[in-house]
């Protein structure tokens, strides 16, 4: 019963999303108030029935009811109820209905919180939204049903895959598509306000709020699903430029790249048609990163299931969406209206040059990720285009980015004074210039040019802080009247402050751990003992543990300093699922301030010894934390009153005092 | 700044990175990029020793020997031609003999196939797309390969 019930919300979900895809449209083409405010209750009942559809598939995981058939094949009655619950996502099917989940509650978002839209904008933007949904409302209904019955139900289900057995399961995919989906909002404004042949700095101060969350989600999503793989896969990297990787990394950096046109729009008015262009690639790159991962063109951890008609019907949505957008573009976008002049240097010209930098290195992502396709469509060869690829071009193009980044929030908008920002930014830059020395007295291994990667790190972290005590004057007036002003600030500054400096720590984890990390690949008797960085490892034996739905067999290590010290022990074990007959490794990892030692087993050969991969992680832990950073400082900016959704516009009178208080902006 | 100007420095900015990022593409392309080879392929293109390629295919079953320092030895075929493989290190969970296995490495002087590199894959029903084909073009798609590759873990619509 429950699983039908589930598939006719679904049903009425779609007749729903028909009708606010259709009515407000119409109501804002016969300018129907009565038709326009459809929209916004349609909106909310799509996600409620979506909703009811989304927690009866959840019940059916949660009471493990193997007659459905996705049940059956991705749970099983022993598996504990947190992976009972996140295997819901954990297939095609189901991570499909957490997609439109998300996508229908933006949705209701938008209606709820969108009091102050312009009704046009409102009724036009929902509708955009709703031909969103309805398009993937009909790919689950007609190729991807989860509540399929199967006639004779079995007794136990065939298990989640036991790579997905991990708590990464229930954070990963939801940030990710969060982030992902997210940006479906600001596509469906841009559409709107192409539709509408209008757009002004308002649009920004609407739509900045839903990228600033996408993007944050996005951005710990991504995070997260690094991390994920650096302590399941066993082998301690953290980014492979996987296919489907790089299909969530694209639409982050197009994402960010958006955060930061829609900073100059809103302020100054100008870039407005980049903008909107900007909101639709981003989207765009959304659904092409769905389309890579569900179609199975690419073949990997994330594929599921490879169904041609999938494939196919998600290639269709692609290119009715993308295609749609990007010719309405051309036919409206030149009826916008220009924004203000800037000069090359200054706020906006940075801003710019941040955006030019972004999108570039976007491209050449999205050529390394779709090469290899397009080849084996044209020619019939067969090659993988690898980091050392992504590698070449990436991070050259980075490089000038992240050196420029100290420099924008420091200029001025309109016209900007270079040489007194470099001024400004001396301090950070020997502090800079003392890490690449302190880096080459100490590390004497690895690349060369790794000590000035450490080098742009500290002067992206020194910058950030440069900012805010700029902003404060903290060394040129009294501590107490700089606290007053750093309180003064807005929140979005000190949101901006976080950010980069997050990128700075993520990026000093990244160059620490590739130029200096270690590794031993060994094998150990018991007694035997391997030795890394300034570390002792002691194999002591292993033994066997059950789980609840798995065998593990545990090897024993004690870590010692070098010195003797004893520190603690690490169990990496192999981990066996006997319903499908699979074992993953299961790595074990110990903590040394931002550092991590890193250890995974290899099946134990029959004479008693044990294959095993050590590593040593210098500074490993940086590269999420920053990340953690930078979706803090997106949350201070999502807190600032400009941007709180449905505040209302601050008063004069209140904000004079405050804004002489503030430096020029 | 008049608007035109603004809107030339603006072309010529976005041009000039786009410039840059084709240059370092382009560059990226000729050393970086890795062929993917079944063993019949590498006797028909004559891939020579040195060149870096993926080999994929099934492991031979009874080929696999383990020796000192964790160096295996197994053979990958394609039903038509079979090559030897080296490789020191620990190998992913789910290398099995008989089921598919994608290596990336270069042929030593002798023939062998030196690999630094055997892809991790994470499912006892998956086959590596590429091997899959591989073995379609060389007549020796079995069909309870085809079955575990048709049966996916998601499920469909039956």
């Amino acid at each position: 019963m429950i699983p039908e019930i589930g598939h006719f919300a679904l049903m009425l979900a779609l007749s729903l999303a028909l009708i606010q895809g259709i009515m407000p449209i119409v109501g804002t083409r016969t300018n129907d108030i009565a038709l326009m405010s459809i929209a916004a209750p349609a909106a909310v009942a799509q996600f409620a029935f979506v909703a009811i559809a989304f927690i009866a598939l959840g019940v059916c995981y949660v009471t493990s009811d193997f007659s459905v058939l996705n049940v059956y094949e991705n749970s099983n009655s022993q598996m504990p109820l947190i992976y009972r619950l996140t295997s819901i996502w954990g297939n095609h099917e189901g991570s499909m209905m957490l997609w439109v989940s998300i996508l229908t509650f933006f949705g209701a978002l938008v209606a709820v919180f969108g009091t102050n839209l312009p009704v046009v904008l409102k009724a036009n933007a929902l509708a955009v939204q709703a031909w969103i949904a309805a398009a993937f409302h009909l790919f689950i209904l007609m190729t991807s049903n989860p509540f399929v019955r199967i006639p004779d139900a079995p007794f136990e289900g065939r298990d989640l895959n036991p790579i997905l057995q991990d708590p990464g399961l229930a954070f990963h995919p939801p940030m990710l598509y969060l982030g992902y989906v997210g940006f479906s909002i600001a596509f469906s404004f841009a559409i709107a306000a192409l539709l509408e042949g209008r757009i002004d700095a308002a649009w920004a101060r609407w739509v900045r709020p839903w990228v600033l969350v996408a993007w944050m989600c996005l951005t710990v999503g991504i995070a997260g699903g690094s991390y994920w793989a650096y302590y399941e896969l066993g082998w301690g990297g953290f980014w492979f430029w996987d296919p489907v990787e790089n299909a969530s990394l694209m639409p982050w950096l197009a994402g960010t790249a958006l955060l930061h046109s829609a900073v100059v729009m809103e302020k100054r008015g100008a870039l407005k048609v980049w903008t909107i262009l900007l909101a639709i690639l981003t989207f765009s790159l959304s659904l092409i990163g769905t389309f890579l991962v569900r179609s199975g063109v690419l073949t990997s951890v994330h594929a599921f299931a490879t169904d041609p008609r999938r494939g196919v019907f998600i290639l269709a949505i692609l290119v009715v969406f993308i295609g749609g957008a990007l010719a309405l573009y051309a036919w409206r976008a030149p009826l916008l209206k220009q924004g203000g002049l800037f000069a090359p240097i200054s706020r906006e010209g940075a801003l710019v040059f941040n955006n030019l930098f972004l999108t570039t290195a976007c491209a050449t992502v999205f050529v390394g990720t779709l090469y290899p396709l397009a080849l084996e469509a044209l020619t019939g060869d067969k090659i993988s285009v690898g980091p050392p690829f992504f590698n070449a071009t990436f991070g050259p193009l980075f490089i000038p980015l992240m050196a420029a980044m100290p420099f924008g929030p420091l200029l001025a908008w309109k016209r900007g004074d270079i040489l007194g920002v470099a001024q400004r930014l001396i301090a950070a830059a020997l502090l800079a210039a003392l890490a690449v020395a302190a880096s080459f007295a100490l590390e004497r291994r690895g690349p060369h040019l790794a000590p000035f990667g450490v080098g742009i790190a500290i002067f992206v972290m020194a910058g950030a802080v440069t900012d805010i005590a700029e902003r404060t004057m903290i060394l040129r007036v009294p501590f107490r009247a700089a606290l007053r002003r750093a309180l003064g600030l807005p929140r979005s500054a000190w949101g901006t402050a976080f950010a980069h400096f997050g990128i700075g720590v993520t990026l000093l984890g990244i160059v620490a751990v590739t130029a200096w990390g270690s590794e031993r690949i060994a094998e150990v008797r018991p007694g035997g003992s391997l030795d890394i960085a300034h570390y002792r490892l002691t194999f002591d034996g292993v033994f066997s543990r059950a789980g609840s739905n798995y065998q593990d067999v545990v090897g024993h290590f004690t870590v010692r300093r070098t010195n003797g010290e004893l520190i603690g022990v690490m169990e990496p074990s192999r981990r066996t699922f006997p319903a499908r007959n699979m074992s993953t490794t299961e790595a074990a990892l110990m903590s040394r301030g931002a550092s991590q030692l890193y250890l995974s087993l290899g099946d134990p050969n029959p004479d008693g010894t044990v294959p095993v991969r050590l590593y040593f992680k210098p500074n490993v832990l940086m590269i999420w934390l920053g990340a953690l950073i930078m979706f803090f400082g997106g949350g201070l900016s999502l807190s600032d009153r400009r941007l709180r959704v449905g505040a209302p516009r601050p008063a004069k009178a209140r904000d004079k005092p405050r804004a002489t208080l503030q430096p020029a902006e | 700044m008049t608007r035109k100007q603004q809107r030339l420095a603006l072309i010529g900015g976005g041009l000039g990175v786009l410039a840059v990022a084709v240059a370092l593409m382009l560059n990226a392309f000729r050393d970086s990029i890795v062929f993917f080879n079944s063993p019949s392929d590498v006797a028909e293109n004559h891939v020579g020793p040195g060149t870096r390629i993926r080999l994929g295919g099934m492991v031979k079953d009874g080929s696999l020997v383990r020796g000192n320092n964790l160096v295996v030895r197994f053979e990958v075929t394609d039903g038509k031609s079979e090559l030897p493989v080296r490789y020191q290190g620990v190998l992913p969970d789910l290398f099995r003999e008989g089921q598919g296995v994608v290596a990336e490495g270069t042929f030593d002087g002798s023939g062998t196939f030196d690999a630094d590199t055997i892809l991790a894959k994470h499912d006892e029903t998956y086959m590596p797309r590429e091997v899959a084909d591989a073995l379609k073009k060389s007549g020796h798609w079995k069909d309870d390969y085809a079955q575990r590759a048709a049966m996916p873990i998601g499920g469909g619509n039956k």
